[in-house]
C-alpha cells in the first residue's frame, strides 16, 4: 500500500511536469496552429544551457539558472516565433509542422555535439529529505515538484482567464479576426502564448532534470508524453493538459513498477490509443466543428 | 468518375499519335535506370553501396510522398515500416532459411495490412491526429525491436542476411546487387507514376487539395487516405526489405523516431508531391552525409538546417524552387528579343 503511494506521487510529480510542456504546446497550437514536435527538445534543451553557463561562465548554480531560463526564452520563444514561424505561417500549416521536425533535430544533435553524449547530473533546486506522507516516505523533490508545477499551472489559469491581457490573449487564439477588429494587438498576444511556452518548457526542464539526469536524447520522450497529454486531456484546454500530464505520469511511474521496466513506454501508448478510439476530443476536450 | 473516362480514350487512341503521347516522366525513369545500371562501374565496393542505399532511401521516402505529398498526411512511421519490413525479411531468410523473394511479398503484404491497422483509428477522427499515432507507433515498434531478443536479436541484432539470387545466379557482389535493386526501383517509381495518372492518384491529390469537396464529389474520403498511406507504408516496407540484404546486419538503431522525422525531412527537401521530389531528396539525406564527412557528427544539424532554410524561403523543396526559377529564366529569356 505505501509502496502504491509511493508510485503515485512520484507519477503526479513527472505527470504535472509533462502537463507543463503539454500546456505550452497546446497554448502555441491554439494560437498559431503551429504543431511544435520540437516540444521534449523545448524540454531538454534549458537544462543543458544551464550547465554549459556553469561549465563556461563558471557562474553559481542559481544565477546559470536564471541566465538558462533568459536565454532560452529569448532563441526559443521569441526566436522562433520571429525568425522560424513568422516566415513559414503563411506556407500553411504542414510544412511549419515539418520545420519544427528540423528544428528538433538540430536542437538534439546541437546538445549532444555542444555539450556532451553522456547524461549529466543536474542540481535539484529543492532538499532531498524524506517527508512522511500516509505513511510513507516520499523524498521532498518530489512533493515540491508537484507544488512548484502545480502554483505555476493555477497562476497561468488565472491569468488566462480573470485578467485583461488573458483574455484577449485567448480571443486572439478562438478569433483573431475579430479580435483584430476589437483593437486587441493580435501578434502581440501571439507573440505572448509563445513566450509562455518557452518559460513553461525552462521550468519543466529544471524540475525534470534533477530526476531523469540532463541528456541530449530526453526530449524524445518527454515530447511524446507531453503529446500523449495534450491529446487524452483535450487538445484545446489547460485543465485538459494538466489532468492528461498527471494521467500520462502516473500510468508511466505504475507501468515501471508493475509492468515491466523494458516496455513502460508501450502503457502511455495504449492510454493514447484507447482515448483517439472512445473520446478522440480528449477527456476534456469540446468537439471541434468542421469548417467547410 | 471523368479521369476514368479520359483514360479510357487514352487508351483507344490512334496508335500513329502514340509516339507523340509518351509521358516525358516516363522516359525520364528509364533513361535513369539505364544510367543507375552502368553509374558505379568504377566507383568501388563503397561507392556502390552508397548509390544502392540511395536508391533503397528514395523507395522509403516515395511512399512517404505518396502519403504526404499526395494525400497530405503526415506520418511518423515511416522507419517503423521500414524496420518491419527490414526484420520481416532478415528474420525470414537469416533464421528461417526462406528465399528472399516471398520474404519480400510477406513484408509488403504485411507493411500494407499494418498500415491499415494503425491508420484507421487515426483517420477516423482527424487527419492531423496520424502524426501522434504514428510517432507511438513508431516507438512501440522500435520497443518491440529493442525487447524481443529471442526474436529480433536485441540490441545485437540479426547479421549475416543472405542477398537474394536470380535465376540461380548468386547476388552476393556489389555491383550485381545494385542492378538489382535498380531494376527494383525503376518497377516501384514507374507503379508510383501509373498510380498517379490512374483514378485513385486523382482522388489522392484531390484529398490534399479539399477534402470536403473530394466527399461531395463521391470519393470515399476514409477509404482513399487509408489507402493512401497504406501503400505509402508497403514502400516502407519494401525500402526496408532491401535494406536488411543491403547492409548483411540490422539493429533497433536506423528504425527510431528520429529516422521517420529524417524521412520526412527528406520528402520536403527534394519537393513533396513531385514524382521525382523523393530520389532529391534521398539524395541529400544519404549522399550529403558522405560529401559531409569532413564536419564530423555536424552533417545532422547541417542538413536539417538547409530543409528549415529551404522550408522558410520555398516549402516545395529543391524541384519546387527549380521549378520557380526555371520559370522565372523563361520569362526573362521571352522577354529578351
Amino acid at each position: 500500500m505505501s509502496e502504491l503511494i509511493a508510485y503515485l506521487i512520484v507519477g503526479i510529480a513527472t505527470g504535472s511536469i509533462y502537463a507543463l510542456a503539454a500546456i505550452g504546446f497546446t497554448l502555441v497550437w491554439q494560437t498559431s496552429q503551429t504543431i511544435n514536435f520540437a516540444q521534449g527538445e523545448f524540454v531538454m534543451l534549458p537544462a543543458i544551457l544551464v550547465l554549459l553557463a556553469v561549465k563556461l561562465l563558471g557562474v553559481p548554480i542559481p544565477v546559470a539558472l536564471l541566465l538558462g531560463a533568459v536565454a532560452f526564452v529569448l532563441l526559443f520563444g521569441v526566436g522562433f516565433k520571429r525568425f522560424v514561424v513568422d516566415p513559414m505561417l503563411p506556407h500553411g500549416v504542414l510544412p511549419l509542422a515539418i520545420a519544427t521536425m528540423a528544428l528538433a533535430i538540430i536542437m538534439k544533435e546541437g546538445a549532444k555535439d555542444g555539450f556532451s553524449a553522456e547524461a549529466q547530473s543536474f542540481p535539484s533546486p529543492f532538499p532531498s529529505d524524506a517527508i512522511q506522507i500516509l505513511g510513507t516516505a516520499i523524498s521532498l523533490q518530489f512533493v515540491m515538484t508537484i507544488v512548484v508545477a502545480f502554483a505555476t499551472i493555477a497562476a497561468l489559469q488565472w491569468f488566462v482567464t480573470r485578467t485583461r491581457t488573458g483574455r484577449q490573449m485567448q480571443a486572439s487564439a478562438q478569433n483573431p479576426t475579430v479580435a483584430r477588429i476589437l483593437g486587441i494587438p493580435v501578434e502581440r498576444m501571439v507573440m505572448l502564448t509563445f513566450v509562455i511556452n518557452a518559460a513553461l518548457a525552462a521550468l519543466a526542464s529544471f524540475l525534470i532534470s534533477p530526476i531523469y539526469l540532463a541528456k541530449f536524447s530526453n526530449g524524445e520522450t518527454i515530447g511524446l508524453f507531453a503529446f500523449i497529454a495534450a491529446i487524452v486531456g483535450g487538445f484545446n484546454q489547460v485543465r485538459g493538459a494538466l489532468l492528461g500530464g498527471i494521467l500520462v505520469g502516473i500510468f508511466d511511474s505504475l507501468a515501471a513498477a508493475y509492468v515491466s521496466t523494458s516496455y513502460r513506454l508501450a502503457v502511455p501508448l495504449a492510454l493514447l490509443v484507447v482515448i483517439i478510439l472512445v473520446k478522440p476530443e480528449g477527456l476534456l476536450g469540446r468537439k471541434e466543428e468542421r469548417h467547410v | 468518375m471523368n479521369a476514368r473516362t479520359d483514360f479510357a480514350a487514352v487508351g483507344q487512341g490512334a496508335p500513329r499519335r502514340a509516339l507523340s503521347r509518351i509521358d516525358p516522366a516516363l522516359v525520364s525513369i528509364v533513361l535513369a535506370a539505364a544510367i543507375l545500371w552502368f553509374a558505379p562501374v568504377g566507383m568501388g565496393r563503397y561507392g556502390t553501396y552508397v548509390l544502392t542505399l540511395w536508391l533503397v532511401m528514395a523507395i522509403a521516402v516515395m511512399g512517404l510522398n505518396l502519403t504526404l505529398g499526395v494525400a497530405g498526411l503526415k506520418s511518423l512511421a515511416q522507419a517503423a515500416f521500414m524496420g518491419i519490413g527490414a526484420y520481416t525479411v532478415g528474420i525470414l531468410t537469416a533464421k528461417a532459411g526462406m528465399s528472399w523473394y516471398p520474404a519480400f511479398a510477406i513484408a509488403t503484404l504485411a507493411t500494407f495490412a499494418m498500415g491499415i491497422v494503425v491508420g484507421f483509428p487515426a483517420l477516423r477522427v482527424r487527419a492531423h491526429y496520424l502524426a501522434f499515432v504514428t510517432l507511438a507507433f513508431t516507438s512501440l515498434v522500435w520497443l518491440v525491436l529493442r525487447n524481443e531478443e529471442w526474436l529480433t536479436g536485441g540490441t545485437f541484432g540479426l547479421s549475416n542476411i543472405p542477398r537474394p539470387t536470380l535465376f540461380g545466379a548468386r547476388l552476393d557482389d556489389a555491383l550485381s546487387f545494385h542492378r538489382f535493386v535498380v531494376v527494383v526501383t525503376m518497377i516501384l517509381t514507374l507503379a508510383i507514376w501509373w498510380l498517379l495518372r490512374s483514378p485513385w492518384g486523382r482522388a489522392f491529390l484531390a484529398l490534399r487539395e479539399n477534402p470536403v469537396r473530394a466527399a461531395s464529389l463521391g470519393v470515399d474520403v476514409r477509404a482513399y487516405t487509408l489507402l493512401a498511406f497504406a501503400i505509402g507504408s508497403a514502400y516502407g516496407g519494401m525500402a526496408g526489405a532491401l535494406y536488411a540484404p543491403l547492409v548483411e546486419f540490422i539493429d533497433p538503431s536506423p528504425f527510431a523516431i528520429s529516422a521517420s522525422f529524417f524521412l520526412l525531412l527528406m520528402v520536403v527537401a527534394g519537393g513533396s508531391g513531385y514524382l521525382f521530389g523523393p530520389f532529391v531528396g534521398a539524395l541529400l539525406g544519404v549522399v550529403l552525409p558522405e560529401w559531409l564527412r569532413f564536419t564530423g557528427g555536424l552533417y545532422l544539424i547541417i542538413f536539417a538546417a538547409i530543409v528549415l532554410l529551404l522550408l522558410i524561403a520555398c516549402p516545395k523543396g529543391v524541384l519546387g524552387l527549380a521549378e520557380m526559377l526555371w520559370a522565372r529564366a523563361a520569362r526573362l529569356v521571352r522577354r529578351t528579343p
